[in-house]
């Protein structure tokens, strides 16, 4: 009877048919797929895309050059240097990521206990050369006026996990 | 006409062939076309990571692991952070070990999607591919939400995981598991009877139980052998000891019956996400010991003791006792180990990794020999080779 079932299959190309049978029911589904620059998917408040350094609302700049991330970073991306500014207060004068060494682990801004350094929602900063990832302070400030509103919604939401 | 013997030919196969998962590079020698001689040539994605991690603390040789199997990154995390465990002598909160184990299965579905999706497209089937990563997609937003990454998540810690999971995320997952077994169900459709798959598959690259142990099998590829062999079972790690699963094994231990047993594996792994979360208690996700983990942000800062301790552990890192351990998880390859050797400091005197892809690999000669060339891409594609973590 096996036999006989088996032989039908075979004949009828049972197995090939109900899988074309499927390919062409999955034919009529919505599509799942996005039109990129268009239309982009969903990122949580704890995405880590571009670093971006913040400031206080009054303008100044929160680093104060501790260098725990330096310290943590595995991939050694991060360099910086620091001398008290005139008013006395200690802050970074050089502040670089190596955006090509890093690894995008998080522990930069998991290390930051004021809230400086960010990895923030941005994923499209994709350059023509190699020299352009290279981020300086000014840039990385530059990056945090930018996305603010965005990287503090999802601090204020994260707020409670950390 | 006299008899003349032919010289073999000889073809090097990878390491820029796109069935050849990576940067293999395969010497064949060929008689016609069948092979004589398989022989694997490996190293060309090698990074240094043992010898890297000697240098970085405890901590900050995490993300390493993620980038072993790139395909199921959480696994390896989970390796490492056990043997530290180990070292440390720590307890991980009850919510951290169901948290890992529900992050571990998903790594296993992410892992088993895409190789038995890579299997069929190895074997001439487009479909499954495209419809495989759908489903990874959704898998990846799940790490993404958690952690912060879609691949590299960076999420289980010695002591625990980094943060809870946000709320929420646990009612996404349950009604993505609603749906997951009419996908397992549409690609068997595709595939288990199907008979090109078949013609490709069954009976090729066989290996019996002997050899398999012979050849440092582990995994899938050794249940397909008939070997009733997991690790989640014979030594449970973590809370894979209150949950309820079976284990499939195959028959033949042929390239079918591994795709056969992956298949199986899929629906445990989707059965124990769903009593991971149905189980899930409340409570801390990392172990209260400021030595090893960082206080609350909200306590660091106002807390002295707890900015303290939290420059400490991120600059220095915490001192693990001397000792060595070997620790082991039942990745989704096979068995990956870590042996770490602690002399004491913050940073590993050693860390070899043991990587299942490895041993794997080292019997492609065995399991090709005899076979024909179209064969090759058979048995690499159900050996689920990754290079990541074959050439460390």
């Amino acid at each position: 009877m096996s036999f006989m079932d088996r032989a039908a299959r075979t004949i009828f190309l049972s197995e090939l048919i109900s899988g074309l049978g499927l390919t062409f029911r999955y034919m009529f589904r919505p599509k799942v797929t996005l039109n990129y620059p268009y239309e982009k998917g969903p990122i949580s408040p704890r995405f880590r895309g571009e670093h971006a350094l913040r400031r206080y609302p009054n303008g100044e700049e929160r680093c104060i050059a501790c260098k725990l991330c330096e310290a943590i970073c595995p991939a050694q991306a991060i360099t910086i240097e620091a001398e008290p500014r005139a008013d006395g207060s200690r802050r970074t004068t050089r502040y670089d990521i190596d955006m090509v060494k890093c690894i995008y682990c998080g522990y930069c801004q998991e290390a930051c206990p004021v809230d400086a350094i960010v990895e923030g929602p941005n994923f499209e900063f994709s350059t023509e050369t190699r020299e352009e990832l290279l981020y300086d302070k000014d840039r990385l400030l530059a990056n945090g006026d930018r996305w603010e509103s965005e990287i503090a919604a999802n601090l204020a939401a994260e707020a409670p996990y950390r | 006409m006299p008899e003349t013997e032919i010289k073999n030919y000889t073809l090097n196969f990878g390491p820029q062939h796109p069935s050849a998962h990576g940067v293999l590079r395969l010497v064949l020698e060929m008689d016609g076309e069948v092979i004589d001689r398989a022989d694997p040539h490996v190293g060309l994605l090698h990074r240094g990571t043992e010898k890297l991690i000697e240098y970085k603390t405890y901590l900050q040789a995490v993300p390493y692991f993620d980038r072993l199997d790139y395909v199921s990154p959480q696994n390896q995390e989970h390796a490492f952070a056990i043997a530290v465990e180990k070292l440390l002598g720590l307890d991980v909160p009850l919510r951290g070990q169901y948290l890992r184990v529900l992050y571990a299965e998903i790594g296993r579905v992410l892992n088993h999607v895409f190789t038995v999706c890579a299997f069929a497209m190895d074997v001439g089937a487009m479909t499954p591919m495209l419809w495989g990563f759908e489903e990874r997609e959704r898998l990846m937003e799940f790490c993404e939400r958690v952690s912060g990454a879609r691949m590299h998540m960076n999420y289980f810690r010695p002591g625990g995981v980094t943060m809870d999971m946000p709320a929420g995320l646990a009612d996404d997952i349950w009604a993505w598991s609603e749906s997951f077994p009419k996908f397992i169900d549409d690609i068997e459709e595709l595939l288990t009877e199907n008979r090109i798959f078949k013609q490709r598959s069954v009976d090729i690259g066989a290996i019996t139980a002997e050899q398999a142990f012979d050849w440092g099998f582990s995994g899938p590829n050794l249940r397909a052998c008939g070997v009733p062999w997991d690790l989640r079972k014979a030594q449970p790690y973590d809370c894979y000891a209150d949950l309820d699963f079976d284990i499939p094994v195959g028959k033949h231990g042929d390239c079918y019956d591994r795709y056969l047993v992956r298949m199986y594996e899929l629906r445990e792994s989707w059965k124990l996400i769903r009593e991971c979360l149905k189980k899930m208690p409340p409570g801390p996700v990392k172990v209260d010991d400021r030595k090893i983990a960082p206080p609350p942000r909200a306590e660091m800062k106002h807390s002295m003791e707890a900015l303290i301790h939290h420059f400490k552990l991120y600059t220095e890192g915490y001192h693990v006792p001397a000792g060595e351990t070997y620790s082991v998880v039942e990745a989704p390859k096979g068995e990956f180990g870590v042996y770490l050797v602690s002399d004491g400091t913050n940073r590993p005197y050693r860390c070899k990794i043991r990587a299942p892809g490895f041993a794997h690999l080292q019997a492609m000669n065995l399991l090709c020999r005899g076979h024909m060339l179209a064969d090759v891409v058979s048995v690499l594609g159900s050996l689920d080779i990754v290079f990541g973590e074959v050439d460390r």
